[in-house]
């Protein structure tokens, strides 16, 4: 770690700015995607955590008086999410194979799949019977499946512009497609995110 | 190891180009130096707003009674102040630093995700300016505390404390971005010849600093989202008297706001790594150990937040639990300030005002983390929790700490940034009034709270009158330090004498570049032939930074 090192290495250290310099560097926003999501699940892990919090405080859980729910509905909607996620890998699947009629049929059949779930989300907001004050499980559950379905509409936002783009000649293909990827990984998380919360507040 | 150095840069400042023009600072700018430095600018506008406010607070109390506002602006004053000052001056400021230093300091061309760092930025002035705004609504602004708990926060005036969340949801969203550009750009564009241990240690710090951000600021917003939604609607997720839970708020609060004091003093901590080794003339000190212990604090920081709620009502198992775990986050620490005292004990130092801020920051931040510790004792913060004694601890920590440490960070890199250098005789008064008033507010403060004078209060006991008086003057005198400061960067900045490439002959990579840099950072790629700190262990950088290969001993 002296001067003689220093001579020895130091011919093979200058890289000349032709060899690397000015190109574009790799593409990073897949990793920035990945990134950003860690923050997006702390604030749903900061949420259900106030949920069980509220839960293990409360003596009764949920508070009297709360109507039961309907488990056929959401148990519907959530095999249509989960099966989604499926579905738009077949997309990711397809354009790795430069096929974007393919990846266009996937997305679009995702994207129908969304809208179900959405749709089935607001038929139920409409037909329980406890609205957003009603007591502390009815505020979180509304809050929270609120929440979750803003992500599911973003998640659906980003799909219809990846269609949008794909209408453009050769903007995606096997090689240039991070849209299509990131949508992809947004639609998973937003997947799971469903599934946990499904769990804590229809079926424990 | 690898061994690096700055690449060697002939470039001297008169051949270049003129800085760009003005404008370029108020537009939507890709470029990192632009935004870092629109980072620095915005948020020490904000500074001067926040300090303003401070002013008002201590003319408030530089008498017992409650007689030069009333009562209720006197509490919308000092929320202010405290959200002023925390998400709109040291979070914004350090990200300004971070985004200026990183990719020079890593030899990249910019961050990762130029236009996802503007648009970071560009969140904050309308953020900054809708929080002002709330002076003029029905009501005035909010008046519960920078900690904003409920009950308190949901019953005070609503305008106030609805435009209060909003603004600090949009600063936390701006932080996250920005967090999300410092990880993958420390991570994925460090120069290819630059091994996690060759790193600057500002880097570490930053690397700590976005992990932080993207692990608890969300957790922040989750609590504002259900805040808001008492307060709009009338939900009851924190009253109990609807079977909620107060506490709820405050665990996820300071689940963020513990963490955010890291936010606030990691990137600091790396700044001052800097400055001192280069104007001791030293390596650094135990280099691994303070890259670690930026990790380590960053996962301690992330165990410790209930040490601020040892009163509200927090079971004594769990109380033990926070209290072992914040006194072992005195440890890394310590183990940095034992660090900088060792590479500037023996050092050939170099009086000037970036070194006097950085030593001032070194002995305040060391009373600071003492008091810390003291609070961190469950039986001794029972009886000090709420009163003067945390207000001077935190005060020590942020202003002693933090803003010392920004200080000491413009006067350093204030030549890179602008290429002009800044005035040592105004730099020495501005450090010394700044020093002598910060004492004079806050050192007094430690009596008043251990006396038992409580905090967020307008009238008080006379008996606390005298101290108040000087915490008050202090605070005058803290205000007058600010102008040699501002008319030392304002005047250099346009007439300053101009600034070589290196003018401390440091040997990081920003030094190699011209100052200012050019766009995209650098004429050719850099090259790293010895560790950033290596300092006095081989021929000196010549202060001209004109290091031509074919005369710079370096390339013997
Ligand atoms: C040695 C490390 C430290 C320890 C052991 C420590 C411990 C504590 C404790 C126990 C409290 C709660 C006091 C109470 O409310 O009763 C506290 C408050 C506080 N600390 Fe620290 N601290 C340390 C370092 C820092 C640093 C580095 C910062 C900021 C840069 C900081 C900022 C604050 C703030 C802002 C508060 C008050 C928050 C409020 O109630 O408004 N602390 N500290
Ligand atoms: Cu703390």
């Amino acid at each position: 770690m002296t001067g003689s090192t220093l001579d020895s290495s130091q011919a093979e250290l200058i890289i000349s700015a032709e060899e690397m310099g000015h190109q574009a560097h790799p593409d990073y926003r897949i990793t920035g995607v990945l990134v950003f999501l860690v923050a997006e699940a702390m604030i749903f892990l900061g949420l259900f955590t106030a949920y069980l919090t509220f839960r293990a405080v409360a003596p009764v859980w949920p508070p009297e008086g709360t109507p039961e729910r309907e488990l056929l509905l959401p148990g519907i909607n959530t095999a249509i999410l989960i099966a989604s996620s499926f579905v738009i890998h077949n997309a990711d699947t397809a354009i790795k194979k430069n096929d974007v009629k393919g990846m266009r049929l996937w997305f679009g059949l995702t994207a129908a799949m969304g809208a179900v779930f959405l749709v089935g989300q607001l038929f139920e907001y409409f037909h329980l019977e406890f609205g957003l004050t009603t007591n502390l499980y009815a505020s979180t559950f509304y809050v929270l499946t609120g929440f979750h379905g803003l992500h599911v509409t973003f998640g659906l936002l980003l799909i219809l512009a990846v269609l949008w783009r794909s209408l453009k000649p050769d903007h995606y293909n096997s090689k240039h497609h991070f849209g299509i990827e990131a949508a992809e990984i947004y639609w998973h998380f937003v997947d799971v995110v469903w599934i946990v919360l499904f769990l804590l507040l229809y079926i424990l | 190891m690898t061994i690096l150095t700055p690449l060697p840069d002939n470039t001297q400042p008169a051949n270049l180009p003129p800085p760009a023009n003005w404008r370029k600072y108020f537009s939507f700018s890709h470029d990192h130096k632009v935004i870092g430095i629109q980072y620095l600018v915005t948020s020490f506008f904000f500074y001067l707003i926040g300090g303003a406010l401070a002013a008002a607070v201590r003319t408030e109390l530089a008498t017992p009674a409650s007689d030069f506002v009333s009562p209720e602006l006197y509490n919308s004053l000092f929320t202010l102040h405290g959200t002023v000052m925390i998400f709109l001056w040291i979070v914004p400021a350090t990200a300004g630093f971070i985004n200026y230093l990183v990719p020079l300091m890593i030899g990249a061309r910019d961050m990762a995700f130029p236009r996802l760092n503007a648009l970071a930025f560009w969140i904050i002035p309308p953020a900054g300016i809708l929080l002002m705004a709330s002076f003029f609504v029905t009501g005035g602004p909010a008046g519960a505390g920078w900690t904003s708990y409920p009950p308190l926060s949901t019953m005070s005036p609503k305008a106030g404390e609805l435009i209060w969340i909003l603004s600090v949801l949009l600063l936390g969203s701006s932080s996250i971005l920005g967090a999300v550009n410092f990880v993958v750009t420390i991570w994925k564009m460090r120069h290819p010849k630059m091994g996690w241990n060759d790193m600057p240690l500002v880097c570490w710090a930053s690397l700590a600093t976005g992990v932080l951000i993207l692990l608890s600021t969300p957790v922040l917003a989750g609590a504002l989202i259900l805040l808001s939604f008492d307060l709009i609607v009338g939900t009851a997720f924190f009253n109990p008297t609807g079977g909620g839970d107060p506490i709820v708020y405050q665990h996820m609060f300071w689940f963020y706001s513990h963490p955010a004091v890291y936010i606030m003093i990691l990137p600091v901590f790396g700044m001052i790594s800097e400055i001192i080794p280069v104007h001791a003339r030293k390596p650094i000190f135990g280099y691994r150990a303070i890259a670690y212990s930026s990790l380590a604090i960053c996962f301690l920081g992330l165990i410790v937040w209930a040490h601020h709620m040892f009163t509200s009502g927090t079971p004594p198992w769990l109380r033990m639990f926070f209290m072992f775990a914040t006194m072992v986050i005195a440890v890394p620490t310590g183990i940095k300030v034992f660090s900088w005292v060792a590479t500037l004990w023996g050092g050939k130092l170099n009086l000037n005002s970036a070194l006097f801020f950085a030593m001032g920051f070194v002995s305040m931040f060391v009373i600071g983390g003492i008091s810390g510790v003291m609070l961190a004792a469950v039986p001794f913060d029972i009886h000090v929790h709420d009163t003067y004694f945390v207000v001077a601890h935190f005060h020590y920590v942020l202003f002693g700490g933090s803003v010392f440490g920004l200080y000491a960070g413009i006067y350093h890199w204030f030549p890179k940034m602008t290429g002009r250098m800044m005035n040592e005789t105004l730099g020495k008064i501005h450090f010394a009034l700044t020093f002598i008033g910060f004492n004079l507010t806050f050192l007094p403060m430690h009596k008043l709270g251990l006396e038992g004078m409580n905090r967020r209060i307008a009238e008080y006991d006379p008996k606390y009158a005298t101290i108040n008086m000087i915490c008050t003057i202090g605070t005058y005198l803290l205000a007058v330090s600010t102008f040699p400061f501002i008319i030392n960067a304002v005047w250099s900045w346009i007439k300053g004498e101009k600034a070589v490439a290196n003018p401390w002959s440091g040997l990081t990579l920003e030094w190699s570049t011209s100052s200012p840099p050019p766009e995209e950072n650098f004429e050719t790629e850099p090259v790293l032939l010895c560790h950033p700190y290596a300092y006095g262990k081989r021929p000196q950088v010549p202060p001209s930074g004109n290091l031509d290969p074919a005369t710079s001993p370096l390339s013997t």
